[in-house]
């Protein structure tokens, strides 16, 4: 391992890549590959059993499998994955040496301990309990020391973004603002901090009560501070993915933010308002008054979607102005047919913009009502809106970065190019599939986390409206395609990392 | 670049292009504020609107207690009952059924009281696709009319263990 002093020079970007930056990205996101294995395993099991033409699994494993499958993609994958952009972001962005990089190895090393525990449990049978692991529905106590320990290590991760941030003002290795990336970041990383507190506040007591330490613990209670850990968790993705998007414009065509003061004020927007939409979990819940709930998911919520509203014209602005820039000015949309389809990074970006805001954001925004939140809650239309935001969102988004990391930062040349490009396409008609299925079946009443919706083993008997079968049947096929297009991921990435040609150390090609 | 440091001065205006989209979407959010409370007030189909707290052992016992004082029938082992017009209904979800099956009158308003005596259920009224949130230890007080008679069920969509997927529950409307 290295001081923390050697570093070498990017022949794109000119960046200063330090050692000890380069190997903590390099562990970080490797891990993340690892567990969006694990998940995309689990999603593959589990679309299947739910397909009533397969039903694969028993109700125990299906259940069991359900719960790592949220686990390992919603926290584990996208967690991994940010703690080496937060790294990336302020370290190579900002030409600085990390903060204390052996205190980094402990933050990855708790989250390694924790996440494979909570695996451990969950797969044991000890923790089927889901995402949410909602009260009085009891864990391990291993279980949420697991979750404790992985939210610990993913603070300290934040806190050494923010140590790399101040050491690159005091050393004046940047000149004037921080870059725009590294801001969405920075708006990220203090949503995480709120976010990990939420946990912490949460998970403690649900330890101790796991335990016998503790008695009453309320439910409801549980309900409103866990869903400002689980929702926040997902506003971070929402920021990071942002950040991502600008990165990935950066990458592929070249596009420079049209107006810097826009942007920025946008994701200030995430910062103030985001976390307050949370409460849209419990719209139907017999906790809270109506007021408080019309406060926390109208004006609040709105005022987070503007920020999105924002981004979702910033975004191709800058695209187009590049592209125009370079000549393509035929007509309205050369800028986007001229575009760089041919390399993954930039259908990444397209479809991850186009999945976020027309399947992930406007569901969103619909079932976030007071009365419609009647319609959708806990059906599977909810589950078709996040796989739209998380999935063809967040991670279509780190997917396509993912490309130009291993040359950048790895340098190891891509092996399978041609794979890699065809990537994104097929993972994003996947997952379009899977939210289209999944909103179809659930707004006719498709429960989510259910076995069997034949309902074979019920005293009362009740079938469901045949086209529930129908955008079952779609979702399940959108299940098989999505999961091909994960394949090609990891099988692209992990090959790459480990037998991709090293570059020489001026060799400036991305892909 | 979006990775390299901006010119010193960024705080520029915005283009006529960027303000128009904004004012826009500024709009749109606030017409979308508006109708939150809005709906509230003039539609007819609201989320309960008395949070109520009850210890599950009290639920448990005003709900056995509805069930003794207007049983009907039995079904599967799961009472019937058929409250008089305008009665409190107690429907207590539990591991992993609804109790008990409700024989109710078209046009007649009850007031439902909706509980757990274990972990979360969710209520999920079908054909209507109308869902609320289960949660023990909190009564959600629903006000409802059954405005067309026939056989709804309800099924459980909140996870409650490994026989989750068979619970279902009856309301009959004549």
């Amino acid at each position: 391992m290295s001081n923390g002093s050697e570093f070498r020079t990017c022949p794109i970007t000119g960046k200063k890549v330090f050692a000890a930056t380069q190997n903590l990205v390099w562990i970080n996101a490797v891990t993340a590959v690892v567990f969006i294995l694990v998940g995309g395993i689990m999603a593959l099991l589990v679309g299947l059993t739910r397909w009533p033409a397969v039903h694969l699994l028993s109700a125990d494993l299906f259940y069991r499998f359900l719960t790592a499958h949220g686990l390992n993609m919603l926290v584990f994958w996208i967690v991994f994955f940010e703690i080496a952009g937060l790294y990336f972001g302020s370290s190579v962005l900002l030409n600085s040496r990390l903060a204390a990089p052996k205190v980094a190895w402990l933050a990855y090393l708790l989250m390694l301990v924790g996440a494979v525990l909570v695996d451990v449990m969950v797969f044991t049978g000890k923790a089927t309990v889901m995402f949410s692991s909602y009260v009085p529905l009891q864990a391990d106590p291993l279980y949420y020391l697991g979750i404790i320990l992985f939210a610990v290590g993913a603070l300290i991760g934040c806190a050494i973004f923010f140590g790399t941030l101040a050491i690159a003002k005091a050393e004046k290795t940047y000149e004037g603002s921080v870059p725009l990336v590294t801001f969405g970041l920075s708006a990220a990383a203090i949503i995480a901090v709120f976010t990990l507190a939420c946990g912490a506040i949460i998970y403690i007591p649900t330890l101790l009560w796991s335990l016998g330490l503790i008695t009453n613990l309320d439910p409801g209670v549980y309900r409103l501070i866990f869903w400002g850990f689980g929702h926040s968790s997902q506003q971070i993705n929402v920021t990071a993915m942002v950040s991502v998007w600008y990165l990935l414009g950066a990458l592929t065509v070249g596009a420079k933010p049209v107006n810097e003061k826009i942007c920025r004020s946008a994701f200030l927007l995430y910062i103030l308002f985001i976390n307050l939409a949370s409460e849209h979990h419990l719209l139907t819940d017999p906790t809270l008054s109506p007021y408080h709930k019309m406060a926390n998911t109208s004006y609040f919520m709105y005022l987070a979607v503007l920020a999105s509203m924002i981004h979702a014209l910033a975004i191709p602005m800058c695209v187009e102005v590049a592209q125009r820039k370079k000549g393509y000015t035929k007509g309205l949309f050369e800028w986007l047919t001229k575009a760089p389809w041919g390399e993954p990074g930039f259908p990444a970006l397209i479809f991850s913009l186009f999945i976020f805001g027309f399947i992930g954001g406007i569901t969103g925004v619909v079932y976030g009502t007071e009365q419609l939140s009647i319609k959708t809650h806990n059906t599977w239309a909810m589950t078709g809106h996040f796989h739209g935001t998380v999935v063809g969102g967040t991670t279509l988004a780190f997917m396509g970065l993912t490309y130009y990391v291993i040359p950048l930062i790895f340098r190891r040349e891509i092996i399978g190019k041609k794979i890699a490009t065809l990537q994104p396409y097929i993972f994003a008609i996947g997952i379009i599939l899977i939210a289209l299925g999944m909103g179809g079946a659930g707004t006719l009443g498709s429960p989510r986390r259910h076995w069997d919706i034949t309902f074979a083993d019920a005293v009362i008997p009740f079938s469901f409206d045949p086209a529930v079968l129908f955008f079952t049947t779609i979702a399940a096929i959108g299940v098989i395609v999505a999961v091909v297009g994960g394949a090609m991921y990891v099988g692209v990435s992990v090959l790459s990392v480990f037998f991709g040609r090293k570059m020489a150390p001026n060799e400036a090609k991305m892909l | 670049m979006p990775i390299t440091s901006p010119e010193k001065y960024w705080w520029k205006p915005a283009d006529k292009e960027e303000k128009l989209w904004i004012t826009i979407a500024l709009l749109w959010c606030l017409v979308l504020t508006i109708m939150m409370p809005l709906m509230h007030v003039i539609g007819t189909q609201n989320p309960s609107v008395n949070p109520m707290k009850i210890r599950t052992e009290d639920y448990r016992k005003m709900s056995d207690a509805f069930i003794e004082k207007y049983k009907v029938g039995e079904e599967g082992g799961i009472p019937i009952v058929e409250p008089p017009d305008g009665a409190d209904v107690y429907l207590r979800g539990q591991m992993w059924t609804w109790t008990p099956i409700l024989k109710l009158k078209k046009g007649v308003n009850y007031k439902f009281h909706i509980s757990s005596t274990d972990l979360m259920h969710g209520f999920s009224l079908m054909p209507l696709v109308m869902n609320f949130q289960v949660v023990p230890g909190h009564d959600n007080i629903l006000n409802m009319t059954p405005t067309s008679a026939g056989t709804f069920h309800i099924l459980c969509n909140e996870f409650c263990g490994i026989g989750h997927h068979t619970m279902i529950g009856k309301i009959i409307v004549s």
